[in-house]
């Protein structure tokens, strides 16, 4: 990659280390192990979104383990969860998965306003840096300008976008754009698909019969269906990764807006349950706002 | 919306109904639950510890209230303690010379935007002459957005495209807007991080210029422990007069609805359930305390049936329904209010009771269709009295409706038990502690 996109990719990781380190950074671990450190890691896991049950589960781990391994000494128990953090977010490492057939499509999809429709166009940016040919499908019919709003996108990264009018079947969209990309021999396709709540079933279906829209013209396709999950929502991001799995067999998380103060700890419960890999998160609005996710820095950003 | 939190209550409601007295074992437990469930709904760490502190000190030497056994004392604690975190119902302001000007602010996403549309719908609705602008000049097609919008309900809309400075842009929208003769104007702005210097600042000068009576915080009922922190920062930069809750159609846990009133003092003034423009609603805390306790919300459900109903026949119905006298006539004849009501999980929820129970359901509304056919199929007699559908009865109703004679018994064991519970709930009156329900039909 070229050198601009590795700094910025830099500044990124750094401002949102600073944000996620906050509150548990203050915990003063330069102390001996009592109760009222324990109460203060599980505070801050807490206010970090880590959730109760996950929460609760790694105080309990922490308490045995530290009898066990009979630690005393704050840092080496900061040490501890740390490790037990990265353990956990591990399994969840991932990279983009692409096959390299002419096109691979990856579908977007995700609760309204998480990020969707900024992320394939920053996503497209990086794809067209690393040179390949992006085409930009318009699927959200459905929400107020919601087309116009992708035309903007794929202007800005130079990406050609295939539309229909406001309120034309989605998946009718999305085979014209991936018949298009295949006639014209296009790398891939980015479908942004309309943001819809996991709670409503008929939603659901109607990513599904996009899903197999694609699949018509290849079985391998979408190379990746990405959930993309906003930061700043807490405990009801695992049921959106639930109800979104199970629908449609997501095979990646992005995880925006982690460039406000929002701390994105719900991955921990996700990861556990979920293992769905994650391949990015949004550090802004900007083109070149989106890092691959990176464990030992998301843990080390959180604890400081 | 909020089912979890009201879920989790209930259970705990359950546990303490069959406690017979108030000592420290009880209450302890209830309140390690309660505080359980509150951090699982996303309420802020701090309002829970306080809430339940608060509580507990209420709980320390309380007597027994009179005609309330031991468990429901401590739920009429809860539900008065609920009811002082969310506080009062509070209008919108009204400005002494027109327009009255309603700014909305908020983070990325929160859905500001489509919020100005819904407000808008729902001023005109009560025959006020509206109009939306846009300051937005950084989202992609953030004009066009609100535009479209405000022709899908004949608003006007004051945008301008091609200024690109935020704050040249509110100058001409407004100027133009305040010649319109309009009683409220609505003014969007871009989604911006609270953190962000610039854009905070942007913000206040927006403010300066347009002098708003209202400075609305659109606010997503998801958002996790930084939502109080976030709504802080907002407030006191811009100083907040009210909070619109988003997106509560979901299976929110309501966490920012409880913690918003007590940490900013400013009330919820209206919450959106759904994309659509019409899906839009005032905020009432008690109803709100009462659906967390599974007490139900039949106040909007009433509203929401005159809403959308036939006033006359909404209250025949609410009152055949209040008497138990619910037939299968009358069971179709809802099936086709329901329909115009939007979504069913939304109206069920509102039942006191059920909203906890069916967390799960997913209605399909394809079983509308074929339970109509049923009904279609009977005789008006059979309507009427539905025990009379013997085995016979039974095999000519499916033959007509082209169901199975499985399909009409489900039918016909579900009015039954819709029934039983209507019973139930009249016996019970309005403000009974919560009681246990069959579970819903289809
Ligand atoms: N600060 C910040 N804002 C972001 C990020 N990603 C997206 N946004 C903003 O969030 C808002 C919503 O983003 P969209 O891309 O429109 O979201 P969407 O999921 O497509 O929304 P719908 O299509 O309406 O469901 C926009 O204002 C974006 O600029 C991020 O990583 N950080
Ligand atoms: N389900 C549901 N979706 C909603 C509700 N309110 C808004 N939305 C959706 O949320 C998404 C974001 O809404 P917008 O109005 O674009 O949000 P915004 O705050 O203006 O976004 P920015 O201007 O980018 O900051 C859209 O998909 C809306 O349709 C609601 O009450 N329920
Ligand atoms: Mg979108
Ligand atoms: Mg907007």
């Amino acid at each position: 990659m070229f050198k601009s996109v590795v700094d910025r990719l830099k500044k990124g990781l750094n401002k949102t280390k600073k944000q996620l380190s906050e509150s548990l950074s203050v915990l003063n671990f330069a102390r001996s192990i009592d109760e009222s450190l324990f109460e203060e890691v599980e505070f801050a896991l807490l206010k970090a979104d880590v959730g109760v049950e996950a929460t609760e589960e790694i105080i309990d781990f922490l308490k045995k383990e530290s009898k066990k391994r009979k630690i005393k000494d704050g840092e080496q128990l900061k040490q501890l969860l740390k490790e037990k953090l990265v353990e956990i977010l591990s399994c969840c490492r991932g990279q983009l998965n692409l096959i390299g057939e002419k096109p691979d499509v990856i579908l977007f999809l995700g609760i309204n306003g998480s990020g969707k429709t900024t992320t394939v166009g920053k996503l497209a940016a990086l794809l067209k840096r690393e040179g390949k040919s992006v085409v930009l499908a318009a699927a959200d019919t459905f929400r107020a300008a919601a087309i116009e709003q992708l035309e903007v996108w794929a202007d800005r990264v130079g990406a050609r976008i295939v539309k229909h009018q406001a309120g034309a079947d989605p998946a009718a969209v999305v085979y014209d754009a991936v018949n298009s990309a295949k006639a014209r021999g296009d790398d891939i396709v980015l479908v942004d698909t309309a943001g819809r709540l996991h709670t409503k079933e008929h939603l659901m279906k109607e990513l599904q019969k996009i899903k197999k829209t694609i699949q018509k013209f290849s079985p391998n396709q979408p190379c990746e269906t990405l959930l993309v999950l906003d930061g700043t929502i807490g405990q009801n991001s695992i049921k959106q990764a639930e109800v979104f799995k199970q629908a449609t067999d997501v095979t990646g998380i992005v995880i925006t807006k982690l460039d406000g103060t929002a701390k994105g700890g719900v991955l921990i419960p996700i990861c556990q349950k979920l293992k769905i890999p994650i391949k990015f998160i949004g550090v802004g609005e900007d083109i070149e706002d989106l890092q691959p996710f990176d464990p030992e820095n998301f843990v080390e950003a959180l604890l400081g | 919306m909020f089912d979890l939190l009201t879920e989790k209550f209930s259970s705990v409601v359950e546990k303490l109904k069959r406690a017979k007295k108030l000592d420290e074992k009880t209450v302890d437990e209830a309140l390690k639950d309660i505080r359980r469930a509150l951090l699982e709904a996303d309420v802020n760490v701090e309002v829970v510890q306080q809430f339940i502190l608060d509580i507990k000190q209420k709980l320390v030497g309380q007597e027994v209230i009179k005609g309330l056994n031991a468990g429901e004392t401590v739920i009429k604690l809860i539900y008065d303690e609920l009811l002082n975190i969310l506080g009062e119902a509070e209008p919108l302001t009204k400005a002494e010379k027109p327009p009255t000007i309603i700014m909305l602010v908020g983070l990325q996403g929160t859905g500001k935007t489509t919020t100005a549309g819904k407000l808008a719908n729902y001023l005109k609705s009560k025959g006020f002459t509206v109009g939306v602008a846009s300051t937005d000049v950084r989202r992609p097609a953030a004009a066009k957005q609100l535009c479209t919008l405000a022709q899908t309900i004949d608003v006007p809309c004051f945008v301008d495209e091609n200024e690109k400075d935020a704050l040249k842009l509110t100058e001409k929208v407004i100027n133009q807007a305040k010649n319109a003769g309009l009683s409220y104007l609505i003014l969007d702005t871009a989604g911006r991080l609270h953190i962000d210097e610039e854009l905070m600042d942007e913000l206040v000068k927006i403010k300066e210029k347009v002098h708003p009576h209202e400075i609305l915080y659109v606010a997503d009922s998801m958002q996790g422990q930084e939502a109080i922190e976030t709504a802080k920062e907002y407030h006191d930069r811009v100083g907040l007069t009210g909070v619109i809750l988003t997106k509560v159609d979901g299976d929110a846990k309501g966490g920012i609805a409880l913690s918003v009133r007590k940490v900013l003092g400013v009330p919820i003034k209206f919450v959106g359930v759904g994309e659509k423009i019409s899906d839009f609603e005032p905020f009432y805390p008690d109803r709100l305390a009462q659906r967390i306790l599974g007490l139900g919300d039949i106040q909007s459900l009433i509203e929401k049936m005159e809403a959308a109903i036939d006033e006359d026949k909404a209250k025949k119905m609410a009152e055949r329904v209040m008497n138990a006298e619910f037939t299968l006539e009358d069971l179709k004849e809802q099936l086709q209010m329901i329909k115009n009501l939007g979504p069913l999980e939304n109206v069920l929820k509102m039942i006191p009771g059920i909203g906890s129970k069916i967390k799960d359901l997913k209605v399909d509304e394809k079983q509308f269709v074929k339970i109509e056919a049923i009904i279609n199929s009977m005789t008006p007699e059979e309507r009427e009295k539905p025990h009379i559908i013997n085995g016979s009865r039974k095999k000519r109703i499916a033959r007509g409706s082209g169901t199975t004679i499985m399909d009409v018994n489900k039918l016909l064991k579900q009015h039954k038990e819709m029934k039983k519970m209507m019973k139930k709930m009249k016996k019970s009156g309005k403000m009974k502690l919560p009681f246990n329900m069959p579970n819903l039909p289809f």
